[in-house]
C-alpha cells in the first residue's frame, strides 16, 4: 500500500519503527511522479541515483541502531533555485541550461545531515521572478487541483509536488511571495522564515536583501519539521543570524492561542479581493477568537507602496545580481563563432538566454540604479521600506502576530496574465511587506472559495526571529479548520486527469 | 631638466609649440590628485578562504566564492579590515564607526561577478594626511599631502589578450583569464587634490609615494612590490594658467611601475598637457598609459562621458562596525614612523645629511640597521653597503641586498675590526661569498686569507723594501716620517694586502730608529 498521502510526521513515525524503509517510500515517489508529473510538470530533474542512495544510507544507519532526525529517510523536492553538487541547477532559466554547480548550498548540506532524501529540482519561473511558474524555460507547472490553472509562482514545482502528492516535503524561496502564494492556490502550507533564518549560501540570487528561503509541506507540523531542519546559522552567508533556532516544532504542537493578540491589517485584509477569499478568510478569524484569541484591528499605512518599492528594490538587486549570467565561466554561450569579441557574445548570450520577464526587471532596476535616477527610485524605495518596517514595528507592539489573505485570488488560468505584467505583481500586493521587513510568514490553507471551489490562503505574520509565533498560531487554526471539516483540505483535492 | 618631449614621435606631429618642463612652469600652475592601490599581504581573499600567494598556476587559487559562480556569498576577511584600519590610522585619518561596502557594476570579462564590491560613499577611513619632505633649490621644503579617505575592495582578474596589435581585448584574437588575482584585498588611498607644488610636482609625488610605501611596509600590511603590483599608482595632473586660480581638465596615467615611473610619468604628462594648452588644443580628459621605454604617455580610456558604476549598497554583505576600542588597541600598535625612524636612526649612527639621503634612496636603511644589529660598526655597515656592495651589485644589475646577506658582511666587518682582515682581504672574501664559495670563514680557509701577523715574515718585507729604496729609508732616519708612507706601500704589495698596515708602520718606523 502506497503512503504517498501520509505526512512527514507520520511517514517519520513508520521509517522510526520500521513500517518501512526508505528506499521503498522513495520508490513510490518516484513511481508516483512517472505516473502524474507529465501533466503536472512540477519537476525539472529527478535525481534517482542520487536519492536512493541516501535513502539506502538512511535505512543502513537505522538498522545500526543509529539515533535519526524526524525527518530522516523522507522524500523532499528541491526547487531548482538551489544548488546541489553535481545535479543541474537551472534556475527556470535557458541560461543555467547543463550547468552543474560543484557544491551544495547551505540548505542542501542541512538536508543532506539531516538524512532527508531529495528526489529532484522543481520548475520555477526563470530566477523567481513571477507569480505563476509561466517565467519557465522549460514550459508551465499545472496547478493538480485544476490542470489549466497555475500553480502560483515562483515555486509552483514545489507547491505542485506536494499537492499532486509527488513529494511529502519540498524547499522553496521567497522574495515577494514565492512561497505563501504558490501554498495559498495548492493548498497547502509555506513558511518564509525571519530573513537570516536559513542560509542563503548557494541559492542563486534574484534579490538579495529579500531572498529567503524555506519550507513547504501539507500540514504546520510538517512544515515546521523542515523548518528546524534547515534553519540555523550558516558563517558562509554574513546576513544569516547567529542565535538559537526558535522553537517552531513545539510551537507547532501547541495547539493553543488563549490570550494570544492577532491584529489584522486594515491595508490587505481582503479590499478589492476576490469574495471567497474574504470569506474564508473571516470564517478562520472566527475560529481563532473561538479558540481564544483576542482580533484586533492594525493599520500599517506605508503598505500602500510597498508594491511599488518592491518592484524597485527587487530589480534594481536582480540587476546586479544576473551580470554574472555572461557566458564566460558556466551556461549557454551563444554566437561564439571565432569572429565575434567578448562583448558581443556576452550580449546575443544574454539576448537568447534571459526570458521576457527577467530582461525586463534587468531594464527597469538598471534603470532605477543609474545615476540621476538613484535617488528618486532605489533611494525613494529604500525609504519606504524603512517606514514599512516601522509599520511592522508598531502593529506588533499591539499584536502579536498579524493576519491577511495570503493572495487576493485563487489560481487563476494559465495564460490569463501572463500578458499583463502588472495584473501579475498584484498577486503578491500581501506578501510582499514581509520580504521587505524581514520578518517571518507563513500560508496555510483555510477552505475553499465557494464561487470556485478552489484553495484559498491564510497569512501569519511574525516578528523577527519569533517564527514560533506563527507556528503556534497556524497550527492552532489548522487543527480548529480540520475538526470544523471533518477532513484536512488536501485530502478533498480531486483525482489528477492524467493525460 | 632636459625635455620629455619628443617631437620626433609621430604621435606629436603638427606640434608647433614645443615647451619643455622648465619653460611649461614658468606659465602653468599643476594640481595633482594619487590614487594608490596597495595589495593586502593576508593569506586569504577578501570575501573567501583562497590563497593569495603571487605567482600560482592560472585559476588554480579560486573557489565558488571568488569564481563568483551562482549562489556563492561573500563573507569579509577580518585581518583585511584590521590592516586597513591600521593604515588609515598611519594616515592620519578617522575610522568610520560604520561604513559599508558598495557594488560598482560594470562588465568585464575578468570580474567574476561583473560588478566589484568596493566601498562607495561609506569609507572606512577618512580625512587624514601625510607630510613628505623634498630638497628644493631653497633647500629641503615640507608638503602636506590630504588623504580623502582609504576603502577596500577586491581585486579583479587578469586578462590576457592574445594576438591583434593593441594587446587591448578590442581586436584580439582570443583572450585568456586568470582569476587567481580576483578576490585579492586591495586598499584603495585616495587624496584630495594637492596644489601648490609647481615645479615640484613631480618630486612631491614620488616622494608621497614613496614615503606611503615606507609607512605600509612598516605596517606589515603588503609586500609593496610596485614592479609585482601589489603598490600601483594613478596619478592624475592637470594644468592651468599660473595664478588663474582655476582648476584644468585632468587625465589620469597608469601603468606606473616603479616609484621612479611616478616621477617620470608626471614630468611627461606635464609637458604633454602644457604643449596641448600651448598650441591651443584642450586637454581630454582621459586615463593614460604610461610607457617605460619612451617616459610618455599614450591615450587609453576616455573619461569625457562619466560611466554609470550604478553604485549601490551590497546587500550580500552587513555595514563594518569596528568597535572604539580596538581602533584604540590597534592604535597604540601602531609602529615608529618612517620619518622618525630615519631622523632616529641617523643620530644613532652618526650620518651626514648626504649620506642619510643616499642610503635612504639605495632602500639600503632596513640592511644596515640589520647588519648593525648583528653588531657590525655603524659606519663600516653604511660603508660597505653603500660602497663596495652598491658597486657590486650595479655591476652585475641586481638590488645589493640580493647579493650577500647582512649576516655574512656584519661577520666580515667583525673581523676587519679585530684586525684578522684587512678591507684588501676582506673584498676578497665578499667576493667570494657571492661567487657562492660558502661563508666567509669557508671563503678565508678555501683561499687562505689571513693578516700577515708574524713579525719575522713582515721584516723581510720591510727589509726587502729598504734596500730596495735607500734613499727613502735614509730620509726616514732623519727624521722625515711622512715619508714612511712609501715604504709601508710597498710592504702591503709585496704581502698581497695580507698585511696590518698599521703593524707594517709600527714595525718600520722601529726598525729605522724612529719609534
Amino acid at each position: 500500500m502506497s503512503s504517498i498521502r501520509l505526512s512527514a510526521a507520520e511517514l517519520g513515525a513508520a521509517l522510526a519503527k520500521g513500517e518501512i524503509t526508505s528506499v521503498e517510500l522513495t520508490n513510490q515517489h518516484f513511481d508516483r511522479i512517472a505516473e502524474v508529473d507529465t501533466s503536472v510538470h512540477a519537476f525539472l530533474h529527478l535525481d534517482k541515483e542520487g536519492a536512493l542512495a541516501q535513502a539506502n544510507s538512511v535505512d543502513a544507519k537505522r538498522a545500526a541502531g543509529e539515533k535519526l532526525g524526524p525527518i530522516a529517510g523522507v522524500p523532499l523536492a528541491l526547487k531548482d533555485v538551489l544548488t546541489q553538487k553535481g545535479i543541474p541547477t537551472t534556475c527556470g532559466s535557458k541560461m543555467l541550461e547543463g550547468w552543474r554547480p560543484p557544491y551544495d548550498s547551505g540548505v542542501v548540506t542541512k538536508l543532506k545531515d539531516a538524512g532527508v532524501v531529495i528526489l529532484g529540482k522543481t520548475n520555477m519561473d526563470e530566477f523567481a521572478m513571477g507569480s505563476s511558474t509561466e517565467n519557465s524555460a522549460y514550459g508551465p507547472t499545472h496547478n493538480p487541483w485544476d490542470l489549466t490553472r497555475i500553480p502560483g509562482g515562483s515555486g509552483g514545482g514545489s507547491s505542485a509536488s506536494l499537492a499532486a502528492f509527488e513529494a511529502p516535503l519540498a524547499i522553496g524561496t521567497d522574495t515577494g511571495g514565492s512561497i505563501r502564494q504558490p501554498a495559498a492556490v495548492t493548498g497547502t502550507v509555506g513558511v518564509k522564515p525571519t530573513y537570516g533564518g536559513v542560509s542563503r549560501y548557494g541559492l542563486v540570487a534574484f534579490s538579495s536583501s529579500l531572498d529567503q528561503a524555506g519550507p513547504c509541506a501539507r500540514t504546520v507540523l510538517d512544515t515546521a519539521l523542515l523548518h528546524e531542519a534547515i534553519a540555523g546559522h550558516d558563517p558562509r552567508d554574513s546576513t544569516s543570524i547567529n542565535s538559537p533556532v526558535p522553537q517552531v516544532v513545539a510551537a507547532a504542537k501547541r495547539l493553543d492561542v488563549k490570550g494570544m493578540k492577532i491584529g489584522v491589517v486594515k491595508e490587505i485584509s481582503g479590499e478589492g479581493f476576490q469574495a471567497g477569499v474574504r470569506t474564508r478568510f473571516e470564517e478562520s478569524l472566527q475560529l481563532l477568537v473561538e479558540a481564544g484569541a483576542e482580533i484586533v484591528e492594525v493599520s500599517c499605512p506605508n503598505f500602500d507602496y510597498a508594491l511599488a518599492a518592491y518592484y524597485l528594490i527587487a530589480p534594481s538587486e536582480a540587476s546586479s545580481n544576473l551580470a554574472r549570467f555572461d557566458s564566460m565561466r558556466y551556461g549557454i554561450r551563444v554566437g561564439d563563432d571565432g569572429n565575434r569579441g567578448a562583448e558581443e557574445v556576452m550580449n546575443l548570450t544574454r539576448q537568447v538566454g534571459f526570458g521576457r520577464e527577467v530582461k525586463r526587471r534587468i531594464i527597469l532596476g538598471t534603470y532605477a540604479l543609474s545615476s540621476g535616477y538613484y535617488d528618486a527610485y532605489y533611494g525613494s524605495a529604500q525609504k519606504v521600506r524603512t517606514l514599512i518596517k516601522r509599520d511592522f514595528e508598531a502593529a506588533f507592539t499591539k499584536a502579536d502576530v498579524l493576519v491577511s489573505p495570503t493572495a487576493p485570488t485563487t489560481a487563476f488560468k494559465i495564460g490569463e496574465k501572463s500578458d499583463d505584467p502588472l495584473a501579475m505583481y498584484l498577486n503578491d500586493i500581501a506578501t510582499i511587506p514581509v520580504n521587505m521587513a524581514g520578518i517571518g510568514g507563513m500560508s496555510l490553507p483555510c477552505g475553499l472559495a465557494p464561487e470556485d471551489g478552489l484553495p484559498v490562503g491564510f497569512q501569519i505574520m511574525s516578528p523577527v526571529m519569533q517564527d514560533d509565533l506563527m507556528y503556534r498560531v497556524g497550527g492552532t487554526l489548522e487543527a480548529a479548520l480540520n475538526s470544523k471539516w471533518g477532513h484536512t483540505l488536501i485530502s478533498q483535492i480531486p483525482d489528477l486527469q492524467v493525460r | 631638466m632636459g625635455s620629455h618631449f619628443d617631437l620626433a614621435d609621430p604621435r606629436f606631429a603638427g606640434a608647433l609649440v614645443a615647451l619643455n618642463f622648465a619653460q611649461a612652469m614658468e606659465k602653468y600652475e599643476p594640481t595633482l590628485g594619487l590614487e594608490v592601490h596597495v595589495e593586502l599581504n593576508t593569506n586569504s581573499k577578501m570575501f573567501c578562504s583562497c590563497a593569495t600567494e603571487f605567482g600560482g598556476s592560472p585559476n588554480t587559487q579560486t573557489c565558488p566564492v571568488c569564481l563568483g559562480l551562482p549562489g556563492a556569498l561573500p563573507v569579509v576577511n577580518a585581518k583585511a579590515i584590521e590592516s586597513t584600519i591600521l593604515i588609515g590610522l598611519a594616515l592620519n585619518c578617522s575610522i568610520a564607526p560604520y561604513s559599508r561596502f558598495a557594488r560598482k557594476n560594470y562588465f568585464y570579462p575578468d570580474m567574476p561577478k561583473n560588478f566589484q564590491t568596493s566601498q562607495y560613499d561609506e569609507p572606512i577611513c577618512v580625512n587624514g594626511y601625510l607630510d613628505v619632505e623634498i630638497d628644493t633649490d631653497e633647500g629641503p621644503a615640507k608638503f602636506r599631502i590630504e588623504i580623502e579617505r582609504v576603502h577596500m575592495e577586491e581585486d579583479t582578474g587578469k586578462s590576457l589578450h592574445v594576438g591583434g596589435s593593441t594587446g587591448r581585448i578590442h581586436g584580439a584574437e582570443y583572450s585568456l583569464l586568470d582569476y587567481n588575482r580576483a578576490g585579492i584585498p586591495l586598499v584603495e588611498i585616495v587624496t584630495k587634490i594637492v596644489p601648490g607644488t609647481g615645479k615640484y610636482a613631480p618630486q612631491v609625488a614620488r616622494a608621497y609615494v614613496t614615503e606611503l610605501r615606507d609607512i605600509l611596509r612598516s605596517l606589515g600590511v603588503s609586500d609593496v612590490k610596485m614592479e609585482q603590483g601589489s603598490l600601483r599608482c594613478d596619478a592624475n595632473v592637470s594644468l592651468a594658467p599660473m595664478g588663474s586660480g582655476k582648476l584644468g581638465t585632468r587625465s589620469e596615467t597608469k601603468n606606473v611601475n616603479s616609484l621612479r615611473s611616478v616621477e617620470r610619468a608626471l614630468f611627461g604628462e606635464i609637458e604633454r598637457q602644457a604643449n596641448r594648452l600651448e598650441s591651443g588644443e584642450r586637454v581630454v580628459q582621459e586615463t593614460r598609459h604610461f610607457l617605460e621605454d619612451t617616459g610618455l604617455t599614450r591615450p587609453g580610456r576616455s573619461k569625457e562621458q562619466a560611466e554609470d558604476y550604478r553604485y549601490f549598497p551590497e546587500p550580500d554583505l552587513v555595514p563594518v562596525t569596528p568597535d572604539a576600542k580596538w581602533i584604540e588597541e590597534l592604535r597604540t600598535k601602531l609602529p615608529e614612523k618612517p620619518s622618525t625612524r630615519r631622523k632616529r636612526l641617523q643620530t644613532e649612527w652618526n650620518v651626514p645629511d648626504k649620506e642619510m639621503t643616499a642610503l635612504i634612496n639605495a632602500e639600503l636603511l632596513d640592511v644596515v640597521e640589520e647588519t648593525i644589529a648583528l653588531g657590525a660598526e655603524p659606519t663600516r655597515a653604511r660603508t660597505w653597503w653603500l660602497g663596495e656592495i652598491s658597486r657590486l651589485a650595479n655591476e652585475k644589475e641586481v638590488e645589493p641586498t640580493s647579493l650577500i646577506s647582512s649576516a655574512n658582511l656584519a661577520e666580515i666587518i667583525a673581523l676587519i675590526a679585530s684586525g684578522e682582515l684587512t678591507d684588501k682581504l676582506a673584498r676578497q672574501v665578499v667576493e667570494g661569498v657571492i661567487n657562492g664559495e660558502g661563508s666567509p670563514a669557508d671563503v678565508i680557509a678555501k683561499r687562505g686569507l689571513k693578516v700577515v701577523s708574524d713579525d719575522s715574515a713582515l721584516m723581510v718585507a720591510i727589509e726587502a723594501a729598504i734596500a730596495a729604496q735607500p734613499d727613502t729609508a735614509e730620509r726616514i732616519r732623519g727624521g722625515n716620517i711622512p715619508a714612511a708612507g712609501a715604504l709601508i706601500g710597498a710592504v702591503m704589495k709585496a704581502t698581497g694586502g695580507a698585511a696590518d698596515a698599521a703593524k707594517v708602520r709600527e714595525l718600520l718606523l722601529k726598525h729605522l730608529g724612529q719609534a
